[in-house]
Order: C-alpha cells, then sequence, then structure tokens
C-alpha cells in the first residue's frame, strides 16, 4: 500500500473550484431556506386550512424521502414534464426545499413550547397575528431551536456531496473528476473528506459565535 | 461515644470556602435540626456525613468508624446513614414495594421475601402500605416523600439524615411527612435534619444548630434558642422565616 | 426501445426494494452492535478511550455519507482487498449507524437525573448495581423514540450506496430511466416506496416520544 498524496497538487485549482461551489450553494440555502421554514411554521401554525396541510404534506415527504430522490425527481423529473431546470439550479432547489422542510419542523417545536403565553400576552397588547409572530415569538422561538439549526445546515452541508450526482462542480465532483484522472482514490477522497470536516467545524464554530452575538439576551447577568 | 461526631470539617468548591471548621457530636436518639439561610452550607455539611461530598479537612465519625472516602464502601455506608433528599428522587420505573427492596435485596443480598416483609413494615410505619403497587408518578408529593423515607428505612439506619425534606411540596401536603418524622423521632430514631420547617425545629428536637457562613454560629435546644438568640444574625434569620 | 408498462416499472422496484430493506437492517442490526459496544466503553472507561471514542462519532457526523461510502469502497482496494459494492456500504453504513447511535445513547445515559445517580449511592450500590437496576433501564426508555427516528435516516442513507454501484430502490430508479425515459413517473415511485418504508417509523417515533414525555415523568 503506497500513498501518494504529492499526484494531488496540480488539482489543486480543481479542489478550490469544488469548494467555492459548495460553499456558495451551503450559503444560499441557509438564508433562503430559513426564510422558507419561517413562512412555512408560521402558515402551519395559524390553523388547519388546506394550505396548512398541503405544507405539512410537503414536510413529510421531504424527511421521509432521501435527498438524492427528491434531487433526481427535480433535475430528471421536471424537464419530462415541460419545464427545463439546469443541475445547479435543481441542486439548489432541492437543498432549499430540503432544509425548509425540516428547519420548519425544528422551529415548530421552538414556537410551540414557551411562546403561546408570550404570543397571547402580545394579543392582549393589541398585536396582530403577524405583528405577535414577527416581534415577539419568532426571535425567543430562534433561540431555543439555535443548535438544532445549526446540526441541520451543517448536515445539509454534508448532504450537497449528493449534488456532484447530477454534474454539479462541488468539491465531491472535484474529488471524482481527479481520481478518474489519476486513479488516487483513496488519496482523493481521503483530503476532501478531511476539508468537509474542515467545514463543518468551521461552520459550528461561526454559527455559535453568531449565535452569542445574536442571542445575547439569553444569557443572565449577574444579580 | 456519641453516634456521629465531626470535628473541625472543612470542604470547599474550587475557590469558595462552604464550610469552614464545623464541629458537631450527636448522640444516639437525639434529633437534631439545622437551620440557617441558603448558602450557609447545611446541605453540603449533611452530604458530608454520608459521602456524597467529600471533605477537605476534619474528622467524621460514624459509630466509632472514621470516615474518609475509602473506610466503609457505599453499602456499608448506607446501613449507617440514611438520607432523604428533598426532590424524593424515587426511581421512577419501580413500584413502590420495589423501590423500598431494591437496596435490601442488592445490597445486602436479603432474600426477597424478607424484604418484602421488611418493605411492608416501613411502608405501614409511614402510612404507604395501601400503595404498596403504585408507581411513583401516580402519587402525590407527600406520598413520594414518605415512601422515600421508608426506602431509607429499610436499609435500617442508625442515623436518618434529611435534606429539606418537605421544601419541595405543596403546604398542605407537608403535614403527613412532618407527621412521620414526628413519629420515627418518637420511636428514638437518630435524626439530622436541615429544614425551613420552624415550629416543627421547635417542637420535635431536641438540639437546633444554626448555620451562618459555614460555621456553627449558635447551637441549643429549641425553647431557649428561638426565643433569646445570642446573636443578631440568628435573630434576624428567625424574624425572616417567623 | 421496448415498451414499460407501469407494472413492469413498479415490479423492478419492489425486487430492487428488497435490498434496501436487507442493506438497512444489515447497518442497524450491525450497527447498534458496535454502537452499544462503544456506549458502555464511553461511559464507564478511562480517559483516553472516551476521547478516541468522542473523535469517532464526530468524524462520522461531520463528513459525508457519500465520502464515508467511497472511502470504503476504495479503502479496501487501497489495502488490496477485492471489495463488492455490497461489502462496502454495508461497513461503512453499520459504522456510520454505530457512531450516531453512540452518541444518542450517551445522551441518554446522561439525560438519567442525577439525583437517581445520589439516591442509588445512598442506599449503597455500588457503580454497576446503579447502572444496571436504575440508571440504564431508565436510559433505554429515554432511547426509544430517538432510536427508532435514527432508523429512518439508516434508511434513507441506503440510497446513497447507489452510487457506488449497489443495486437497490434508488440505482433500479436510475437504470429503469436508462431504459424507459420516465423519469417523473419513475422517481415518484422511487419516493413514494422510501415513504411507505419511513413514514411509519417517522410517525412511530413521535407516538413514543409522546407518550414518554407527554404523560409528565418526573
Amino acid at each position: 500500500m503506497t500513498l501518494d498524496f504529492s499526484t494531488l497538487l496540480p488539482y489543486s485549482g480543481h479542489i478550490l473550484e469544488g469548494l467555492v461551489t459548495t460553499l456558495w450553494l451551503t450559503v444560499v440555502t441557509t438564508f433562503v431556506g430559513i426564510a422558507l421554514a419561517i413562512v412555512v411554521a408560521y402558515v402551519r401554525d395559524l390553523g388547519s386550512g388546506i394550505m396548512s396541510r398541503l405544507l405539512g404534506g410537503y414536510v413529510e415527504v421531504v424527511r421521509n424521502t432521501p435527498f438524492i430522490v427528491q434531487l433526481f425527481f427535480l433535475f430528471f423529473g421536471l424537464p419530462a414534464l415541460g419545464i427545463p431546470i439546469s443541475a445547479t439550479v435543481a441542486a439548489l432547489v432541492a437543498m432549499i426545499l430540503n432544509l425548509g422542510a425540516y428547519t420548519a419542523e425544528i422551529l415548530r417545536a421552538g414556537i410551540d413550547s414557551t411562546a403561546r403565553g408570550q404570543h397571547e400576552a402580545s394579543r392582549a397588547l393589541g398585536l396582530s397575528r403577524l405583528q405577535s409572530y414577527r416581534h415577539v415569538v419568532l426571535v425567543p422561538a430562534f433561540s431555543r431551536i439555535y443548535p438544532s439549526l445549526i446540526s441541520q445546515c451543517i448536515i445539509v452541508m454534508l448532504g450537497s456531496a449528493v449534488v456532484s450526482q447530477i454534474s454539479v462542480f462541488d468539491l465531491t465532483y472535484a474529488a471524482n473528476f481527479i481520481q478518474s484522472r489519476n486513479f488516487r482514490g483513496f488519496e482523493v477522497y481521503l483530503v476532501v473528506t478531511l476539508i468537509y470536516l474542515l467545514l463543518a467545524v468551521g461552520m459550528r464554530l461561526s454559527f455559535e459565535l453568531v449565535g452569542r452575538r445574536l442571542f445575547a439576551f439569553r444569557q443572565g447577568g449577574s444579580a | 461515644m456519641a453516634l456521629v461526631s465531626v470535628k473541625d470539617l472543612h470542604k470547599s468548591f474550587g475557590d469558595l470556602e462552604v464550610l469552614k471548621g464545623i464541629d458537631l457530636e450527636v448522640e444516639s436518639g437525639e434529633v437534631v435540626a439545622v437551620i440557617g439561610r441558603s448558602g450557609s452550607g447545611k446541605s453540603t455539611f449533611l452530604r458530608c456525613l454520608n459521602q456524597l461530598e467529600q471533605h477537605d479537612w476534619g474528622t467524621i465519625h460514624l459509630a466509632d468508624q472514621r470516615l474518609d472516602g475509602t473506610a466503609m464502601s457505599p453499602g456499608e455506608l448506607s446501613q449507617n446513614v440514611g438520607m432523604v433528599f428533598q426532590s424524593f428522587n424515587l426511581f421512577p420505573h419501580k413500584t413502590v414495594v420495589e423501590n423500598v427492596m431494591l437496596a435490601p435485596v442488592v445490597v445486602k443480598q436479603t432474600p426477597r421475601a424478607e424484604a418484602r416483609k421488611i418493605a411492608e413494615e416501613v411502608l405501614d410505619k409511614v402510612g404507604m402500605l395501601d400503595k404498596i403497587d403504585a408507581y411513583p408518578a401516580q402519587l402525590s408529593g407527600g406520598q413520594q416523600q414518605r415512601v422515600a423515607i421508608a426506602r431509607a428505612l429499610a436499609m435500617q439506619p442508625k442515623v436518618l439524615l434529611c435534606d429539606e425534606v418537605t421544601s419541595a411540596l405543596d403546604p398542605e401536603l407537608v403535614g403527613e411527612v412532618l407527621l412521620v418524622l414526628e413519629s420515627l423521632a418518637a420511636e428514638g430514631m437518630t435524626l439530622i435534619l436541615v429544614t425551613h420547617e420552624m415550629k416543627f425545629a421547635r417542637d420535635v428536637s431536641h438540639r437546633v444548630v444554626f448555620m451562618h457562613q459555614g460555621r456553627i454560629h449558635e447551637s441549643g435546644d429549641p425553647q431557649t434558642l428561638f426565643t433569646q438568640p445570642k446573636t443578631p444574625e440568628l435573630s434576624q434569620f428567625i424574624a425572616s422565616v417567623l | 426501445m421496448t415498451d414499460f408498462t407501469l407494472w413492469d416499472i413498479v415490479r423492478n422496484l419492489l425486487l430492487a426494494g428488497r435490498w434496501t430493506v436487507v442493506l438497512s437492517l444489515i447497518a442497524f442490526v450491525g450497527g447498534a452492535g458496535v454502537g452499544l459496544v462503544l456506549t458502555l466503553l464511553r461511559m464507564g472507561g478511562l480517559k483516553p478511550i472516551r476521547w478516541l471514542i468522542r473523535l469517532y462519532v464526530d468524524v462520522f457526523q461531520g463528513t459525508p455519507l457519500l465520502m464515508q461510502l467511497f472511502l470504503a469502497y476504495f479503502g479496501a482496494a487501497v489495502l488490496g482487498f477485492d471489495v463488492s459494492a455490497w461489502t462496502a456500504a454495508s461497513v461503512a453504513l453499520t459504522l456510520f449507524t454505530s457512531a450516531f447511535l453512540c452518541d444518542i445513547w450517551r445522551g441518554c445515559v446522561e439525560a438519567v437525573p442525577s439525583g437517581q445517580w445520589q439516591a442509588s449511592r445512598v442506599l449503597g450500590l455500588n457503580y454497576l448495581q446503579s447502572m444496571r437496576h436504575v440508571i440504564l433501564p431508565q436510559a433505554l426508555r429515554l432511547a426509544v423514540p430517538p432510536t427508532v427516528g435514527f432508523s429512518v435516516q439508516v434508511i434513507k442513507g441506503t440510497a446513497l450506496a447507489s452510487v457506488i454501484g449497489f443495486v437497490e430502490l434508488t440505482k433500479a430508479g436510475t437504470m429503469l430511466n436508462n431504459a424507459a425515459f420516465a423519469p417523473f413517473t419513475i422517481f415518484a415511485l422511487v419516493a413514494l416506496g422510501y415513504f411507505i418504508l419511513c413514514y411509519p417509523l417517522s410517525r412511530y417515533a413521535r407516538y413514543l416520544e409522546k407518550r414518554l414525555y407527554g404523560a409528565g415523568i418526573r
């Protein structure tokens, strides 16, 4: 068994390109996915209308099917219905819908817990449902579920490795590309796996930092 | 010799010294109430007596045996000292009788039939015999605490430590637990209780110990201690609770 | 190009779906076994062992499952073994499952209130007796809902084995699509297949959790 990592050096440009793609996919997905989740959680919280049931269905389907199948469904299935879609757009949409569904569920749990009392208090003060949700309920709910949210974003980032299968030039695609050229599969995959690990650690650290700033109100001061 | 003998007991948590030199002797059959503000070290002191906390300095003697963390195994210790907690800590996955029987069977290797008899006796003593097959979740706080007392008694300890055993109870449930403790005292059980129930301390205990900032500030018989406090700290404390 | 009927598609998917179930079972049972050993080692062990297991868990939780599958497949080749997709997928998924279950179960043991440890100690039980009679039974009860919930992740994880050539539900879907060109129908059916496997488990996990926490267990 001889491992030779030097054969990877000429391909560092490819790895960088893949890394950049994975990064921007993750960033966009995080913002849009969370926004989607907020809307979904709000609509579901409103009651049990048709919309609420449909969204509930969407959430259950996403949570009970593999991401790769969701991806293939969008990328291969939509064009068959006459809707053209590029690989990158399909990847982004799939990731956003995926994160959105999981986060909506997580947020629902966060809203359920102690928000009832807060919501009632704000309604008694005259705020509308939307105002109450926006000014009173959301932020505390977010602060409660923040750790779960971080974990979920990392899971989606790691899951994005799958978009390589529809030829999006992400980190995994770069690894496959290099492997098919220099036949050093183990070395490439080892290095790329390490990069993913560093990404995951980096995401957790930066999210936690942001969280400490955003949710400073949670930390009690000295009495 | 006294049943429990404590000399110059010190205990710190990190930089914070919680017990600053406690001296206490408790005779067999004595009921001692330990009172004081939160933070005065009362619970820590109690927990040192059965080695839930390891003291840093000083000596504790229990029935002539010195406690230093290794002298007695948990099993031997539990047969000398029992403890009842503020939050009951009953085993939720076991019925009342199973809760009481567990330690005798597992630790003392008592045969199940005999352990059952002991369990029934102590449960009867605390008035919980009719709930013998209930689960803790089905009982009120006062009922659970009485089972907890029975559970501690099943090991037939020489001393029973009670750590604010009524503080977590709704007011109307406190009485039933205090009644049990009173009857134990009347039978000659050695009790050391940390409590906020001043009336109980005054009426049932033989001696009251007032702790303040990690030391025993005053100690004496209940009648005089409450009516003629010698120190301003004690009078302030009495004023704030009565 | 042969004409595929709907029944042809469904039949092929069903046949391939068997392998999804088999691989899921292998990964779950194997992962549970390894996970249990790891949990016991982690809870009662020395610092270096606990640290190593923590590292193991962090690596599996911090890297893509797809990469783990690739490494299993290519790693074996590097070591000189000729490994089939079956073996690579089974090993990778088993280790993946073991890491996650170890983490879930550790959390459950730690979730048992410390008062239970104190009460056992004060009654005279030693570490093993406390674990056996008081702590583990309670930890087990706490562990069932998240463990059932994780089984759903295992089933979904088997879909990635398709990428290293393992023929299961997803691979069958892509192969059928190459032949029949009905991606919408085919992948909808594939999704349905997974949904039928996963949804009941998800519901069951939720029911278990409600039963555990809804009753107000102290």
